[in-house]
């Protein structure tokens, strides 16, 4: 599964990114240069938020480890599953790929589809990214779109539920 | 510091560290694409007919991927370019719910069929998530 965790991609795109921008650079100066500003000035906006993110991150990381996650979900009860795969879903953390082998597991000792696909569309929802969200799209916005997708991620795992399981 | 806390930072400093190259790489497009292309374009691909509208946002957003953080910073630029914000909702759920890229990799490890539909109900739900949010917002 590391195919898709040491890829350069993004560092392809850097480089060419920064070839573009030489490019430019010879062929219209002033329009490389007001690029460059506007690219300057998302970044100043965006860094003190990225500090708050990396904080939540920590906190995220130092609370939650994912083996313990897998741990609370196999003991889980028919009742409570909707409601933990919700819960176990947004506050999971790192890669999507790393999450695949313990959901095959979990599968293994009963957790249904529907659960899995409602454990991965909640893993949408990162606590925290939403400083992030709230700063481009508004408290509203975030608090709306989190429970329509909240709901929407339980409607999907009853499909899922009832088509596959 | 106890080690705890340590293994936090330092697994929260390498998920920031990875998410740099690509958010300079969009920040640096974003900024070309605004100098370079004249601000209609966009309202071209967009149509400002809310249900093909959001069915383009869910679109774009399958097939591209990457940290949720760069949907954001795309979706915001989006917004600012006049497009509706039923597209860009659509767009930046399909972002963190469709995983084009990661489609094989699921296939393999939760069966094709699991995949195929999970993936193509968040397709689908993009599109609905994003028609009921904004219907939601212009209520309240």
């Amino acid at each position: 599964m590391k195919i898709i965790d040491r890829s350069y991609t993004a560092y392809y795109f850097l480089l060419l990114m920064i070839l573009i921008y030489v490019l430019v650079f010879f062929i219209n100066p002033d329009k490389m240069f007001s690029s460059l500003n506007f690219s300057y000035n998302i970044v100043k906006q965006i860094v003190p938020i990225f500090a708050l993110v990396f904080l939540l991150m920590v906190v995220t990381n130092y609370f939650v480890a994912p083996e313990k996650i897998a741990k609370y979900i196999g003991k889980q009860s028919k009742k409570k599953k909707w409601f933990l795969a919700v819960v176990t879903g947004i506050i999971s953390t790192g890669p999507i790929y790393m999450w695949y082998p313990m959901l095959k597991e979990l599968g293994k000792k009963g957790a249904s589809n529907g659960f899995t696909a409602t454990f991965l569309y909640n893993r949408a929802i990162k606590p925290p990214l939403l400083p992030m969200i709230i700063y481009y799209f508004g408290i509203k916005f975030t608090i709306v779109l989190t429970v329509v997708m909240i709901i929407f991620s339980i409607v999907q795992g009853k499909i899922i539920e009832e088509v596959i399981d | 510091m106890n080690k705890k806390l340590r293994q936090a930072i330092h697994k929260s400093g390498k998920a920031i560290y990875r998410m740099i190259p690509i958010m300079i790489s969009i920040i640096l497009l974003i900024g070309l694409v605004n100098a370079l292309i004249p601000k209609k374009a966009f309202t071209y691909l967009f149509s400002k007919n809310i249900f093909l509208d959001s069915f383009i946002g869910g679109a774009l957003g399958s097939i591209m991927a990457g940290n949720p953080v760069t949907s954001y910073i795309l979706g915001g630029e989006f917004l600012e370019q006049g497009v509706s914000l039923i597209a860009v909702t659509a767009f930046i759920v399909a972002w963190v719910t469709v995983g084009m890229v990661q489609l094989p990799a699921e296939s393999m490890m939760l069966g094709k069929k699991f995949a195929l539909m999970r993936n193509g109900l968040s397709f689908v739900f993009s599109i609905i998530v994003a028609l009921i949010t904004v219907f939601i917002l212009g209520i309240i």
